[in-house]
């Protein structure tokens, strides 16, 4: 279990990437996939090859920054549809991260990496190694939070929000997407970068079906904190990140064949986004609103015709 | 006068252009605005407002033609670029904010109009002190509600709050796109006062399309009226202000296909 936890709080990191496309931009970025595997192959070779693991760790952040804004640039200047842009480049990223590779597996065993300090002590999969990430986990999502909070944050959350309006304030969308989508990217690659040296490996196949996983956490993490704010937003990516890797652990232990985990990952994100729309949690989610909106509204005009479409995000 | 503030000089725009749709919106074009000038328009359904305020704001780029502001070039510039100079309110309430954003966030990102956004805070506690001075000059109690999400206000207010963005950065041109024309009639009172308000508060150089021929009397100090992509009617301030509905009417009827396209809701107005 303390596995899942260790795992939770590294895959946050791919989520919180998952969250500024998906829920920051509006863009369903399916280069995820491919990006996480980039970052883990280019961290292996790198390592392997003898280069300092943080330098090597560094360096798959930046392939990922490419890789984001690829799509990003096919989307914004090429005029591609976003699901088919990350597919594109999702596909030709695996040819790529066979280029890096060499071969379809690269062991990092008996290789130093960043993490082996820890290994060699013993304390991955401890409460130690958790405290770590955890800590990793909170720095990052505050960074995020401070950037969303600056000028050029609020631009980039007015992109995905109402592209028209912030284009009329003067900014430049296509580049503030291609920003995005890098810096998502980045983030995504440097999850699969720290994965590939927590396991031990980096494999072709390991990220096939991740941005599953990365919506799973996003909205399961939203479904159940919601969205209030940027930080409770991107708090709940995290803990969402952790609640679904402790799903899967606990299918597994309950003896669930490893090869159905994808269709589980793919029902759990179905449930996530039905449930909110069944009609008792809205709801009670609707009594929830109006009873904060009471505490926080001293002035309300009597017509409110635009509330309903703040439920149904 | 001085030198004009904003010179479209014969701007043409095809739409469709070489097929069997293709439509002239606006024809060898020409208008001149001077510092201060508060344009309104008025035209049947299709006779190229709409357009021409696309234009101007640089959405549609015209097939020739060229625009000058202060005795700048800018028929080459994107519309984020002439955001820096030009602001504008839509006709839909919905799209001149973001609805998932506060209201202090949307003021925040009106606040740095065409200017380079970093890493500065976007909400500093000196902008939201300005912010609710600002909006209290609306009086709609918008001033307590800085952290609510635009999303959960009313049409009208939402519009309010367009307006205050459009023009509390001081654009070198305001532009207003029939703002009022989606609102119950009080509301639209309302953003009318506000307008007035707030373009003679900030000497603003306005032009505003509007649907409704009391209002276009009611603001501004020059009057034209646009036809099949051309000025076919025009008045100044003087004639403006002795000019009546039934004027505008007559003179709608002298063009022939104009006053039938006229809808009722026009009439009414």
């Amino acid at each position: 279990m303390i596995v899942a936890l260790d795992l939770g709080l590294v895959f946050a990191v791919m989520a919180l990437g998952v969250y500024i496309s998906f829920r920051i931009l509006d863009f369903a970025d399916l280069t995820v996939d491919g990006s996480f595997t980039t970052g883990a192959a280019t961290t292996a070779a790198l390592i392997v090859a003898g280069v300092d693991p943080w330098l090597a760790t560094l360096a798959s952040v930046g392939v990922g920054l490419v890789a984001g804004s690829i799509t990003g640039l096919l989307h914004a200047k090429g005029g591609i549809n976003p699901l088919l842009a990350g597919i594109l480049t999702q596909i030709a990223l695996y040819s790529i991260n066979l280029r890096i590779m060499g071969r379809a597996n690269v062991p990092l065993l008996r290789a130093d990496t960043i993490l082996s300090p820890m290994r060699d002590a013993e304390l991955l999969g401890t409460p130690v190694s958790v405290l770590v990430f955890l800590g990793f986990a909170i720095v990052l999502t505050a960074l995020l939070v401070w950037l969303l909070s600056t000028d050029l944050g609020l631009s980039m959350q007015a992109t995905g929000d109402n592209e028209a309006m912030i284009r009329s304030l003067g900014v430049n969308t296509d580049a503030m997407k291609i920003f995005g989508l890098a810096l998502s990217n980045g983030l995504v690659a440097l999850c699969g970068a720290l994965i590939a040296q927590y396991q031990g490996f980096a494999d072709i196949g390991m990220g096939i079906g991740l941005i599953v996983a990365g919506l799973a956490s996003v909205i399961i993490g939203q479904a159940i904190f919601g969205q209030r704010t940027v930080l409770v937003a991107a708090g709940a990516v995290v803990v969402g990140s952790v609640i679904y890797r402790l799903v899967i652990q606990l299918a597994l232990t309950v003896g669930f064949n490893p090869n159905d985990m994808k269709l589980i990952s793919a029902v759990l994100v179905v449930i996530a986004l039905l449930l909110p729309q069944w009609d008792v949690v809205r709801r009670v989610k609707a009594r929830r609103q109006e009873r904060l909106d009471k505490l926080t509204v001293p002035y309300e005009e009597p017509e409110v015709a635009t509330t309903g479409e703040e439920a149904q995000r | 006068m001085t030198q004009p503030k904003l010179e479209l000089s014969n701007i043409t725009k095809i739409f469709y252009p070489h097929t069997v749709n293709e439509r002239i919106a606006l024809k060898s074009f020409s208008l001149t605005l001077h510092e201060g000038d508060f344009v309104t328009i008025i035209g049947s359904n299709g006779a190229g407002k709409s357009t021409l305020l696309n234009v101007i704001s640089g959405v549609y780029r015209p097939e020739a033609g060229t625009m000058r502001l202060d005795d700048r070039d800018v028929t080459r510039l994107t519309d984020y670029q002439r955001a820096r100079y030009i602001s504008r309110v839509f006709q839909d309430p919905m799209a001149g904010t973001a609805p998932h954003m506060t209201i202090e966030q949307n003021l925040a990102m009106a606040l740095a109009r065409g200017l380079r956004r970093g890493l500065r805070r976007g909400v500093s506690r000196a902008k939201r002190e300005r912010f609710r001075e600002e909006l209290s000059a609306l009086e709609l109690g918008l001033e307590d509600r800085l952290g609510v999400r635009v999303g959960m206000l009313s049409g009208g207010q939402r519009q309010a709050l367009s307006l205050l963005m459009a023009t509390f950065s001081k654009p070198e041109i305001l532009l207003l796109d029939e703002h009022t024309a989606a609102l119950d009639p009080q509301r639209a009172a309302l953003v009318t006062r506000l307008t007035a308000e707030e373009v003679s508060r900030h000497g603003l150089t306005a032009l505003m399309v509007t649907h409704n021929m009391e209002q276009a009397l009611q603001l501004g100090n020059r009057l034209i009226m646009m036809h099949e992509g051309e000025i076919i009617f025009e008045i100044d301030a003087e004639a403006k202000a002795a000019a009546t509905v039934p004027d505008l009417l007559a003179e709608f009827g002298k063009v022939r296909g104009a006053a039938e396209a006229l809808s009722d809701r026009t009439l009414l107005g």
